[in-house]
């Protein structure tokens, strides 16, 4: 597992995506994998950095990416408040353009994406979020 | 993210650039922002230069296309959508929302 931190603001979405996609990519997976496993990982430190910090400028994002027997496995932490992905209510995609909903679009994505999303949150100390995605 | 303004003569086109996430959606969102505020509606986005688009992205898109339509007085229209792109509009059931078309100057053609 390779393990960085971030300063949890979007400008640094740019190099949240190139440390995962370096690592999916050097593993063998194929582009339109690391495409959205990339895409997975943005949507997912968008939230936190949303949701979790709320836009709080001295939050700190850790990212750690590895892969072992062809499955990728994403765990990202932070120390915001509690955002679980599992509660919040998936967009109705049939929906016409004026009943859209703006949010939760971000967690579909993230759950379609990826093969499993895990979320745990440690008493108000830290919360993870585990992304996991195999090779096929 | 790099945003082009085009004007023609029944719509305007909005060439976008590069990558597009929660720190640059804001820049696109506010080109169609003023797009409308101009008494634009029928817009065309050209994709074709596009390498990335989160959801951020689709939101801006989803809100341009709510306030062009309103009074039937346009729409936003989507042009070149790149592979990895149209694949995750799908996913979010966002290409029913869009006209799509394959080249910039079919979807002026529209308008």
């Amino acid at each position: 597992m390779q393990t960085v931190q971030f300063a949890a603001k979007f400008e640094f979405l740019d190099e949240i995506r190139d440390f995962v996609g370096k690592i999916a990519r050097e593993s063998g997976f194929g582009d339109k994998d690391v495409y959205n496993i990339q895409l997975a990982t943005d949507e997912a430190a968008s939230n936190i950095i949303e949701h979790a910090y709320e836009n709080r400028s001295d939050g700190v994002l850790e990212l750690s990416c590895g892969v072992q027997d062809d499955t990728l496995k994403i765990i990202l932490t932070d120390r915001g408040d509690p955002f679980d992905p599992s509660e919040i209510p998936l967009p109705d995609l049939k929906a016409d353009l004026s009943d859209r909903k703006i949010g939760g679009l971000g967690i579909f994505l993230m759950r379609k994406l990826m093969d499993e999303v895990h979320y745990e949150s440690n008493a108000g100390k830290s919360n993870t979020l585990t992304m996991i995605k195999r090779r096929r | 993210m790099e945003i082009t303004v085009q004007e023609f003569k029944h719509c305007d086109m909005i060439k976008v650039k590069g990558r597009v996430d929660s720190a640059t959606a804001p820049q696109l969102a506010h080109a169609l922002e003023a797009a409308n505020d101009g008494g634009k509606y029928k817009l065309v986005v050209d994709m074709s230069g596009l390498e990335y688009m989160s959801s951020a992205g689709f939101r801006a898109l989803l809100g341009a296309q709510r306030n062009s339509r309103r009074y039937n007085r346009g729409e936003v229209v989507l042009a070149s959508v790149p592979n990895r792109i149209r694949e995750a509009l799908e996913l979010a059931g966002f290409t029913e929302l869009f006209k799509t078309f394959d080249d910039p100057l079919s979807a002026v053609g529209h308008f």
